[in-house]
């Protein structure tokens, strides 16, 4: 199994960054350069203006450590494609089943159902712990995300499996500001909004969602999947749906999770945020900092994953379950079965 | 991951001495970080320990220099006291600049 590195971000504008004795040495303004050495990384995030020299670049590459490039405010841009170890029979057989219908469409359930259980279960963890009269509002909700998962086995095309996910997610988002219990009157959400985000929530939302979207590529890459042939997501130039697919399990249990807490230890607060003209909403530095390093904890952060009965740390689960797929596109296992939160 | 105290004793009266130093330091630095001037932790896995060892042994002049690598208790934090200027950096927190 593999290990667990760590990711380095580096998000200070003009930092300089190059290859030294196998380590990456850091300028970040002016201050005395830091060593990391790499054999600690998994790989390299950088936000905007981050030069780092061919070599580094190179030596990253050759050693499968993706780096990834994000504007200044956390919206991707490029991420290097190391040089393809994965099997190519694998991805024969990946993209077999993308052209297969039926088979699509029993993953693109699995998948669905996944998301939708957790949904189920972190509405209901927040139940738990919510004021007033919001508890019957959030279980009422997941009773409501509970019956759509029954509709799932009926759906007879991708489609209608979105449909039913479209129909789960809105019932989740007009519960969700329900699970946040400081700042109310600052922190709310009418609807998604994905750019530009037009509240501080969809803001935050879109964030993270990012970092865990390059997390769930790196992890398809990893065991050889193809990350742009996904089966809930509909093929599209440029989009790595594979790697939108495994997040799907995941954006309740780690992104909105995450948020959620940080919201309610007003660890974030609206001082966190800035308004602009036009109705749109930008984190800042500190902030960003701050849940970057919220992810990291929580990456390393034990569940015990349903299927292998194992104690896996959080940031581990899209790689296991990159590999679970590979086993089910193989035809070692007759279906995918997707992450569920306790 | 183990975590290990490297410390050398280099011999620089002769210019290939002073060459083996930075040799040592070298590899030390790719394996680790620098928590005082000829000491190093360095936290690596098995295999990588493995390659460390080869890599010094084949650095140093056994009659003349010699090399000590203590394994260090986990966790290190509570094993570890470091006082005045400590510049020891955990790789395993978060890391963001």
């Amino acid at each position: 199994m593999r290990h667990l590195l760590n990711t380095l971000y580096v998000q200070t504008q003009g930092s300089y960054l190059s290859l030294k004795t196998d380590n990456i040495r850091i300028e970040v303004d002016g201050r005395p350069p830091q060593m990391v050495p790499l054999h600690h990384l998994e790989g390299l995030v950088v936000f905007g203006n981050v030069m780092l020299t061919p070599f580094l670049i190179h030596r990253l590459a050759r050693e499968h450590k993706p780096v990834t490039w994000l504007t200044e405010h956390g919206r991707f841009m490029a991420r290097t494609e190391t040089p393809v170890s994965g099997n190519v029979l694998l991805r024969v057989a990946q993209h077999g089943c993308a052209c297969d219908a039926s088979r699509t469409l029993a993953v693109a359930r699995f998948i669905a159902a996944g998301k939708l259980q957790n949904q189920k279960t972190t509405l209901l963890r927040s139940a738990r712990e919510a004021l007033n009269d919001d508890p019957e509002l959030l279980r009422e909700a997941a009773r409501g995300i509970n019956g759509q998962i029954g509709c799932l086995p009926l759906a007879q095309t991708v489609d209608e499996v979105r449909g039913i996910e479209g129909t789960a997610a809105r019932l989740y988002w007009e519960v969700f500001p329900l699970m946040l219990r400081a700042n109310r009157d600052f922190f709310w959400l009418t609807e998604r909004t994905r750019r530009p985000a037009r509240d501080a929530i969809n803001a935050t939302l879109n964030f993270v969602y990012t970092v865990l979207a390059n997390e769930c590529a790196s992890a398809a890459q990893g065991v050889g999947l193809d990350p742009q042939v996904g089966f809930l997501h509909a093929l599209r130039p440029g989009r790595s749906s594979l790697a939108l697919d495994l997040m799907e399990e995941l954006r309740a249990v780690v992104a909105d999770r995450a948020i959620i807490t940080l919201i309610n230890r007003q660890q974030l607060t609206p001082r966190d945020f800035v308004l602009h003209e036009g109705n749109t909403v930008t984190i800042k530095d500190e902030a960003r900092k701050l849940i970057l390093a919220h992810l990291t904890e929580r990456r390393k952060e034990e569940v015990t994953h349903p299927l292998t009965a194992r104690k896996t740390p959080l940031g581990l689960v899209p790689h296991v379950q990159a590999r679970l797929l590979a086993q089910h596109l193989r035809g070692d296992r007759a279906h995918y079965p997707p992450y569920l939160h306790r | 991951m183990l975590d290990f105290l490297v410390c050398y004793d280099v011999n620089t009266e002769t210019s290939a001495g002073r060459r083996r130093l930075r040799r040592v330091a070298k590899v030390c630095t790719s394996h680790g970080q620098r928590v005082q001037n000829s000491v190093f932790e360095v936290s690596v896995t098995d295999v990588q320990l493995l390659t460390l060892r080869e890599r010094l042994l084949a650095e140093i002049d056994p009659t003349e220099d010699s090399i000590r690598l203590y394994r260090l208790r986990q966790p290190r934090d509570k094993f570890v006291e470091a006082y005045g200027r400590d510049r020891y950096v955990n790789f395993s927190d978060p890391l963001i600049l």
